[in-house]
């Protein structure tokens, strides 16, 4: 009784004072974002009249959201851009961290990796531009190469203000992001497995269906929800490349909070991106438990 | 065999990353007014011409007081929110420190939107302090990703062997655990730096008519005459990011060779 009551107090004491600890920081997050979310979730249910909250309990702005066919277009627009982004770069990073994990020896991985995450360090919206004025633009070296290669004779025009291009800025500018996950996973990989499946006869591109995929399985899922996330909100993007003419979710919210001051449908807007997202989240976890359960 | 053709797509891959940072610093000197192929001539004209407008110096101005306030007070929130998950057990830990890393993942529009929101509605005028407030919301995961790696490579029997000797918790952690994990802050503080340089949404949405770097840059775009000397700009800017970045890894690994842990790979 007494030990279980020290052990008890003990227990409590190093509760209190993690709890104290961490408090500064979870004060601060509480204060700045889950105040503010707390309140856009408030006022998604809320309506706007010339630029004024009205507490009128509805759900008008998310009747609004899925009806009109204008908002529909482009949330549809969004997800299609952000799997294919997703798609894209978890596809091209895999034999990229496949390579680092298992062919590049122990001592030169963390240059590797330096050298893969620099890029994604360095100005989003200075890449954002060269991609705009120098490798899509006019002038730029995919029209020049084109030509060059006699595929064209006049630079096309329509490289620039699509959603191609806007798919491509975005891959490039998310590859780092999809890499590193896979990566980790990769190194988890007990490596006598792979030899035990060679030696019981499996090939190695068997192997690495049977054994190498499934297991880093996690990777590839948390490097998912780590592109699809941040894309699907992306904003300069659209901007920039599309050139305002394919506006994607956050364009949105831009317009409904700022310009039309419609700031109840702007909220609605952000919350119901904020439950694709998790939604999207939840099945891939969901997948990802399943996968773990199939290891045992 | 396999070996080669999967070495040669890493480096077609690595091309393909590095492409755009490459063709920077080469229309950066072009002597043309066209961003095109093939190139005319060197100059350094795009450099000067950048030196001499006013509101590029205010931006970076302001840019450098945002960036410098953010990375110091997104460190420290960092070393306690670090700290208490390394360190300690409490309840609710998951939720609470998952709400504190939620900015890394949530995207920003969402993040600026929602504190805009609540900004105007408390009626905060909007100024650089907003900016600063935004920021080191979104670099204090980042702040404590890293500082957790380098809490976690510590020995606990340190701290123990202090508080044997006498120390009291506060001198302890001045004196034994700081100094330990000095590296792991510096390698916060720059990488807190080069994000709040960079970042463009919140700057742009909660700044009011204050202009920083970024959205300097954005502003830019409209003005075709303008962007060789962005890319003159764009030169510099990636060149003292990949310095920051250097440093800050250099620190990093020092950190961890000290406390006798293993090099696990890059920052995240």
């Amino acid at each position: 009784m007494g030990n279980a009551s020290i052990w008890g107090r003990i227990r409590q004491s190093e509760a209190a004072s993690g709890l104290a600890l961490v408090s500064p920081t979870a004060i601060y997050a509480i204060l700045l974002l889950a105040a503010p979310l707390a309140t856009v979730f408030l006022y998604s249910f809320a309506a706007s009249e010339q630029g004024r909250i009205v507490w009128d309990f509805s759900f008008d702005n998310y009747i609004k959201i899925w009806t009109a066919p204008n908002v529909q277009l482009i949330l549809l627009r969004s997800l299609t851009v952000s799997m294919s982004v997703t798609l894209a770069t978890v596809l091209l990073a895999y034999p990229v961290a496949y390579f680092v994990s298992f062919h590049v020896p122990a001592s030169k991985k963390s240059i590797w990796l330096f050298l893969i995450t620099i890029p994604f360090w360095t100005s989003y919206i200075i890449r954002v531009f060269l991609w705009k004025g120098i490798i899509l633009g006019y002038n730029g070296v995919i029209n020049t190469v084109l030509m060059g290669i006699g595929i064209t004779d006049e630079p096309l025009q329509a490289i620039n203000y699509n959603a191609g291009a806007m798919i491509m800025t975005l891959a490039h500018a998310y590859a780092p992001f999809a890499i590193l996950p896979i990566f980790v996973a990769l190194e988890k990989i007990d490596r006598s497995l792979l030899e035990a499946g060679q030696d019981l006869g499996e090939s190695r591109l068997l192997t690495f269906w049977r054994v190498t995929l499934p297991l880093s399985m996690p990777g590839v899922i948390a490097a998912v929800l780590i592109v699809f996330i941040p894309t699907i909100g992306d904003y300069v993007t659209p901007d920039l490349i599309g050139g305002g003419k394919v506006p994607m979710i956050a364009n949105m919210i831009e317009v409904q909070m700022l310009k039309q001051n419609n700031k109840a449908l702007g909220s609605a807007i952000a919350v119901t991106t904020m439950l694709i997202v998790c939604i999207v989240s939840i099945v891939f976890l969901l997948l990802n438990r399943r996968f773990l359960r199939a290891q045992k | 065999m396999k070996f080669s053709a999967l070495k040669t797509y890493a480096i077609v891959y690595l091309i393909f990353l590095y492409a755009p940072i490459v063709l920077l610093p080469i229309f950066a000197f072009n002597d043309s007014k066209v961003i095109a192929f093939p190139l005319s001539g060197f100059t350094t004209e795009w450099f000067s011409q950048m030196w001499q407008d006013d509101l590029l110096f205010r931006a970076v101005k302001n840019s450098a007081i945002i960036a410098v306030s953010s990375a110091v007070l997104a460190t420290c929130l960092g070393v306690f929110g670090a700290r208490a998950s390394t360190r300690f057990r409490f309840p609710a830990k998951a939720g609470i420190m998952g709400l504190i890393m939620l900015p890394m993942v949530l995207p920003e529009m969402i993040i600026s939107m929602s504190m805009l929101v609540i900004l105007l509605g408390i009626g905060v005028p909007l100024s650089l302090f907003t900016i600063i407030m935004g920021h080191v919301l979104i670099t204090t995961p980042f702040a404590v990703a890293i500082l957790s790696s380098a809490f976690q490579s510590l020995d606990k029997s340190l701290e123990e062997a202090a508080y044997d000797l006498g120390e009291t918790p506060l001198s302890t952690f001045r004196l034994i655990i700081l100094p330990l994990v000095m590296p792991g802050i510096v390698s916060s503080l720059l990488i807190c730096f080069t994000i709040s340089i960079d970042e463009f949404i919140i700057a742009y949405f909660l700044g009011g008519n204050q202009t920083v770097l970024s959205v300097y840059i954005y502003g830019q775009f409209r003005f075709p005459a303008k962007v060789p000397s962005i890319l003159a700009l764009g030169t510099i800017l990636v060149g003292l990011s990949i310095l920051l970045l250097t440093i800050a890894e250099y620190f990093r690994r020092r950190g961890i060779a000290k406390t006798g842990g293993k090099d696990t790979g890059g920052f995240l």
